[in-house]
């Protein structure tokens, strides 16, 4: 239970300090910082229609989220989230667009399954080498993302036949064929990008929360995330628990490149790196620390930012990358959260010395606890 | 064109693609030697175009040709105070190492064209002047056929980063600063116990690795690129990791990693003029390095071990 706190705090702390370097910069350059955070605020609320994007971005977010958070329990560091985030991605808008003639609740399914399986290859494949090979999994990701990245670009500019191509390098809408926006929400909030995808990716953390926590998968990935050696001696097969994690991380992030392709875009296109959503899951899954109800709450944090970021140079003037330096700060808070602990550590002694409550030796028995946990994190 | 001139035209091209990986990669393994993964080197790459693009393009009209040169070590500093943030939250504030690394690349895009929109007011800058160009070296491009293959169109801080991977080789295994830095990153309780101040030397190779890559990105930015925009480095700084890794940490292998990274780079450029190649579908010329890179690790990986203490945070026991 302390330990909790302690995670929910160095997050909370994150967040602030973060904000904090972000009006200093601003400062330091001239902004007015209240005048630049107003503005970011009232653009990303300001309109229902900017409230429904806030959702069409968390929707991608919440499931590389997941995505880096299966890999992690594993011990994994999924890196490759974005390729497999856009293999998908491509995949399932190709599968939409090539069969118009079924039934719209085929083409979804169809556009679904193909993507998720793209994903799940993607997470698959560095699964199985780094299990059996024993090559890191960080690598390997990073270069799939490559591979990935110009395979799918080549497969919109000359794979795709003329006649589901917009232009050169852009695929045709989805449109209503294919497509999982709902007119409801869209009318609800002025036709923004929001579709059935928020409650995809919220039955998704719901199924990966029971995976998780109540399933011999689930608990076969922790045991093996935390000790290999101690797992196979309880008769798990680490090797193959191990690809399992990988594949079903990938299948996570496919799933986030189907709710791109199918609601939040609703097409697919050229693109210079793979796309960053892919990058910030993993963002998303520090901030929310391994907990399922954090990854959906950083989530909607950062596309809070990001959506209100986008609106910051109209209003205040303030360059929108402001944005990504606040996200890429808090995220390194998050990452020294020793710092933070220290900090927590000694106001909460300063505290015991105050009530006159101090057993003595608590500063140092938490010092160590600490050094402890992270030596476990390290393995 | 004949063969010669062909050969010529790949060796001198796939040089000055390689020169930036190969100044990112031999850095890179500093750091590792060291004991700490940088992920960072793209971010440190992107930090030291953005600053040598933003160095020439001020001082460019003043100081003339030399502008490159110093923009080079404009982009050394600048990598060097990137890498010191990597330094503090790896050592100092034990941060894992690839979380703080991929801050370093997070970062660094957006820090830049946060700048160049205070700077310049757009997103993206104007095409310098003061660009390394191609350039003979006098007296060996008089040389018979190695000449024209080697010396003539080529470029100085490509030869120069050859010259950079042999020294650190030197340093890194030859010396008592790297025989003390690897000691560091094998065994750095060990290392302790001997006397050794394992937070100072790690964040002396951590620097190196700063200092080689900020040059990279320069060099990349002022003899390809020519501006500086949010894609300009795109993907540089994780070929150099590859490159290093590759070369099994070895500055010499780092750099002919490079190389080879660097040809199939330039294949994708000039591959329409050579015959054969120009017949391969470019998107195969542009996976071929990393599908390489993957097949690479997955088979040599019991030879291609990273230091041991690689990656762990050296924690002191009270």
């Amino acid at each position: 239970m302390k330990t909790t706190n302690n995670k929910i705090m160095i997050a909370v702390l994150s967040v602030l300090f973060g904000l904090i370097a972000g009006a200093l910069i601003m400062l330091f350059f001239g902004y007015n910082p209240i005048a630049g955070y107003g503005s970011l605020i009232s653009s990303a609320f300001g309109t229902p229609q900017n409230i429904g994007e806030i959702f069409s971005q968390m929707t991608p977010l919440i499931l590389t989220g997941l995505s880096f958070l299966v890999a992690q329990q594993a011990g994994f560091f999924n890196i490759g989230m974005s390729g497999q985030l856009y293999a998908a991605w491509v995949g399932s808008v190709w599968f939409a667009l090539s069969f118009p003639q079924l039934p719209s609740f085929v083409i979804v399914l169809g556009a679904s399954v193909v993507g998720v399986g793209l994903g799940a290859i993607a997470g698959f494949i560095p699964g199985v080498l780094r299990a059996k090979f024993g090559a890191s999994e960080v690598i390997i990701t990073i270069m799939m993302n490559y591979v990935i990245l110009y395979l799918a670009n080549d497969a919109i500019t000359s794979g795709f036949p003329n006649s589901i191509k917009q232009t050169v390098d852009s695929s045709n809408q989805v449109g209503n064929h294919g497509g999982i926006s709902l007119k409801w929400l869209s009318d609800l909030t002025n036709q923004s990008s929001i579709s059935a995808g928020i409650f995809i990716a919220i039955i998704a953390t719901l199924l990966i929360w029971f995976v998780m926590k109540k399933t011999t998968l689930g608990y076969s990935i922790e045991a093996v995330g935390k000790n290999a050696d101690a797992a196979k001696y309880a008769g798990i097969n680490e090797k193959a628990t191990q690809i399992w994690a990988m594949t079903l991380s990938g299948a996570l992030s496919g799933l986030g490149g189907v709710t791109e392709g199918l609601g939040h875009y609703g097409n697919v296109f050229v693109q210079n790196s793979t796309p960053e959503t892919g990058f910030n899951g993993m963002a998303v899954a520090l901030l929310g620390s391994g907990s399922f109800l954090g990854v959906v709450l950083a989530a909607a944090l950062f596309s809070a930012l990001t959506v209100g970021g986008a609106g910051m140079p109209n209003i205040s003037g303030v360059p929108t990358e402001l944005v990504s330096i606040v996200i890429a700060l808090i995220i390194f808070f998050v990452g020294t959260g020793y710092l933070i602990d220290l900090l927590i550590e000694k106001i909460k002694s300063a505290d015991n010395a105050s009530s006159n409550k101090s057993s003595g030796g608590g500063t140092k028995g938490r010092k160590k606890q600490l050094a402890e946990t992270k030596k476990e994190a390290q393995v | 064109m004949s063969f010669l001139s062909i050969l010529a035209l790949l060796i001198s091209t796939t040089i000055i693609y390689s020169a930036p990986l190969a100044f990112t990669a031999v850095g890179g393994s500093f750091s590792e030697h060291g004991g700490v993964v940088n992920v960072g080197l793209e971010g440190i790459m992107t930090m030291g175009a953005f600053s040598s693009i933003v160095f020439n393009l001020t001082f460019g009209s003043f100081l003339g040709a030399w502008t490159p040169w110093i923009g080079l070590a404009v982009g050394a500093i600048v990598g060097l105070a990137i890498a010191w943030l990597h330094a503090l939250a790896t050592v100092t504030l034990r941060a894992d190492h690839i979380v703080s690394g991929t801050v370093v690349n997070l970062i660094a895009p957006a820090l830049g064209v946060f700048l160049i929109k205070v700077i310049y007011g757009k997103g993206q800058t104007n095409q310098i002047n003061q660009s390394f160009g191609y350039s003979d070296v006098p007296l060996l491009d008089k040389i018979p056929i190695l000449g024209k293959l080697f010396f003539q169109n080529t470029s100085y801080p490509a030869l120069l980063s050859i010259l950079v991977a042999v020294l650190s080789y030197y340093v890194i295994y030859k010396t008592r600063f790297g025989l003390r830095l690897r000691s560091v990153g094998e065994n750095p309780q060990a290392a302790d116990t001997l006397g050794l101040n394992v937070a100072r030397l790690r964040y002396e190779g951590v620097l190196l690795s700063g200092l080689l890559g900020g040059i990279g990105g320069a060099l990349y930015a002022e003899s390809i690129a020519l501006n500086f925009a949010v894609s300009t480095i795109a993907g540089q700084g994780f070929i150099s990791m590859a490159a290093m890794i590759f070369g099994r940490w070895n500055p010499i292998g780092a750099m002919l990693a490079s190389m080879f990274f660097g040809l199939s780079q330039s294949l994708s450029v000039i591959g329409a003029q050579i015959p054969v190649i120009k017949n391969i579908p470019s998107v195969w010329l542009q996976i071929f390095p990393y599908i390489l890179t993957i097949v690479v690790l997955t088979i040599f990986f019991g030879k291609t071990k990273a230091p041991k203490a690689d990656g762990v945070n050296y924690i002191k026991s009270e």
